[in-house]
């Protein structure tokens, strides 16, 4: 065995090691979990009551679409549209796996059938279009299926005459659809337009991670663009800059502070102080009779 | 000029060739009939090998170092061209150049990415990544087009818009978004041509049009093969693998219906003639602006826009 046989054997052993140790913290279910953040050990029971955030620290752990959605919206108040619209694989997509495959994993690991879930619903009692995106289908990535689920959301809010409200999750465009998937960026900033010149209110959402295709599209378009608490946002990803521009990045690059710091976003939000926020931004919108 | 390794056996042949031209001229022995035979071969040869790449040999071609750029191409199909710099907000991004000129006596907005063919140069051009101001300069200058009536022709040739630390501070992923968004309100007709490599956001950041064209050895991408290898085989050295299932080249996306169209190379790649290529692109061009010019202002922004709408594939 070569040194750097050695060295790469190490490697993999260390990222099977810390793999495992991961799939316990995020196993759903199980009595304790970690903090990324302070390290704590804490009850998964109390971190749920508190909205997926550290009890201790305060970090904000990702947290899935259906959870998102229970969370800003009231009560029974959201009715999912456009469920029926899933994955093609029209380019037959095969890289160490076919696309047909990870598609099937990604639904049976999260119980959905795409990255996102459109629909209606209120909050605080404002009625709302909105599209909400699930980072665990396979890292949010858009597809022909989420180009167009946002892109419906956003024609049921024109047609409606309702706000829209775009929650963001991705790591940015979905490979396995190629140029299509390079082409719901348009469809979906067109979408918009649309939005902007009806004079509909546009919130959107950033959440932990935002990247990429999305964030290059329908994500930063907001009329107002909030940041959840803890998100990073951002086009390029870090190691793909740092191998640019041969130099490492401080360490609060594309948090949400850092975007703040640089004026790309209205507002940073805490997750418990979120659905406030958005409803009172509708209201300050609503033309007063 | 750079020879290809997939070329490199034409050329063998093509010096031979040369060889025995000049052997029957010193010696004096009349060969011109095998030579003549020889030549016929070659050029059977060359059609074969040009029509039978693989998408990789042809990613190659569309990042020859001799590949006419930009500014190549607008000494090639306008006249009068008058550069219009910067973003009005502190910057001049070099790698986006736009300006006014003319095509066959119609006065239009033409921008495009700018790369350079030597070292020097592509430091100034950034090999053809823009920054966030570029994108802003382009908007600017769409927004000159539409206030004065006039055709929009960009020129895509990138591999993506420059993913640096200032880049991200000042807002890359936004200024794209902005275009796409805005490229939909406008009244006037646009014309996209991708000229050499359209790789991912930084391509489609000015190509929200309402033709939009490919070179043939052109390709079109949502991410550079290389980088797809790198995260999907976790093997950049699969970048070949990788481009085949992209489906990057200008057949593809025509079969796909994503363009309008694909103009013909000069055999050998554009930088084997830049005239012919030329003519070719201007030709093009004309055409769509000839019918674009019929059409009401607003039913182009309408068709630009169920263009985009209709895009993507999925099960229903």
């Amino acid at each position: 065995m070569t040194v750097k046989d050695w060295f790469e054997q190490r490697k993999e052993m260390q990222i099977a090691r810390r793999d495992k140790e991961t799939q316990i913290d995020d196993s759903i279910g199980k009595l304790w979990v970690k903090c990324y953040s302070c390290n704590s050990q804490l009850l998964r029971k109390e971190v749920e009551e508190n909205l997926e955030v550290c009890p201790k620290c305060g970090y904000h752990f990702r947290i899935n679409a259906r959870t998102r959605i229970n969370q800003l919206f009231d009560e029974g108040s959201f009715e999912e549209l456009f469920g029926n619209i899933t994955t093609a694989d029209p380019l037959e997509f095969t890289d160490t796996e076919s696309y047909k495959k990870r598609i099937a994993l990604a639904k049976a690991k999260t119980n959905m059938n795409e990255a996102v879930v459109s629909g209606v619903g209120k909050i605080d009692g404002n009625l709302v279009s909105a599209a909400v995106m699930d980072f665990e289908f396979m890292g949010g990535s858009m597809g022909s299926v989420v180009g167009e689920k946002v892109t419906l959301a956003m024609e049921e809010a024109l047609k409606r005459k309702i706000p829209m409200i775009a929650v963001t999750a991705s790591g940015g465009a979905r490979m396995q659809e190629s140029i299509l998937s390079l082409m719901q960026m348009a469809k979906t900033s067109c979408a918009v337009a649309k939005l902007n010149e009806a004079g509909l209110l546009y919130i959107t959402v950033l959440t932990e991670p935002t990247f990429g295709g999305v964030t290059a599209s329908f994500a930063t378009l907001g009329d107002i663009i909030i940041a959840e608490q803890d998100a990073r946002i951002g086009f390029a990803g870090r190691r793909v800059i740092e191998q640019t521009i041969r130099q490492s990045l401080p360490a609060d690059f594309q948090t949400a502070n850092y975007l703040m710091k640089y004026g790309q976003i209205d507002i940073i939000s805490s997750r418990a102080g979120l659905k406030s926020t958005i409803a009172k931004l509708i209201k300050l919108h609503t033309k007063q009779e | 000029m750079t020879i290809l390794e997939f070329e490199k056996p034409l050329y063998e042949i093509q010096e031979k060739i040369q060889e025995l031209k000049e052997i029957s001229e010193s010696s004096g022995m009349d060969v011109s009939n095998q030579i003549e035979n020889f030549e016929k071969q070659a050029l059977e040869y060359k059609k074969e090998l040009y029509s039978n790449l693989t998408p990789s040999q042809r990613i190659q071609i569309a990042r020859h170092a001799d590949r006419p750029n930009f500014l190549d191409y607008v000494n090639l199909i306008t006249t009068d061209f008058i550069e219009l710099h910067g973003d009005r907000e502190g910057t001049d991004d070099r790698a986006i150049i736009g300006g006014i000129a003319k095509i066959d006596n119609q006065p239009v907005v033409i921008i495009g990415t700018q790369k350079g063919k030597t070292t020097k140069e592509n430091l100034i051009y950034n090999f053809g990544m823009p920054q966030p101001q570029g994108y802003r300069k382009a908007l600017r200058l769409f927004y000159h087009a539409d206030k004065f009536n006039l055709p929009i022709v960009t020129l895509i040739d990138t591999p993506g818009a420059y993913p640096g630390m200032k880049a991200e501070e000042t807002a890359q992923g936004t200024a794209i978004a902005v275009n796409l968004k805005e490229m939909a309100k406008l009244k006037v007709p646009i014309i996209a041509v991708i000229t050499g490599e359209g790789c991912s956001g930084g391509a489609l950041g000015l190509a929200v049009a309402n033709k939009v064209y490919m070179l043939e050895h052109s390709y079109y991408t949502v991410i550079s093969p290389e980088g797809c290898a790198s995260i999907l085989w976790r093997d950049a050295s699969k970048a070949g693998e990788a481009a085949k299932a992209l489906k990057i080249t200008s057949e593809d996306l025509l079969k796909l219906e994503i363009i309008d169209g694909i103009i013909k190379e000069p055999l050998g790649g554009a930088h084997c003639n830049y005239e012919e290529i030329g003519r070719n692109l201007k030709e093009t061009i004309v055409r769509s602006i000839n019918e674009l010019k019929k059409t009401e202002p607003q039913k182009l922004k309408e068709d630009r826009y169920s263009k985009f709408r209709r895009m993507g594939v999925f099960c229903q």
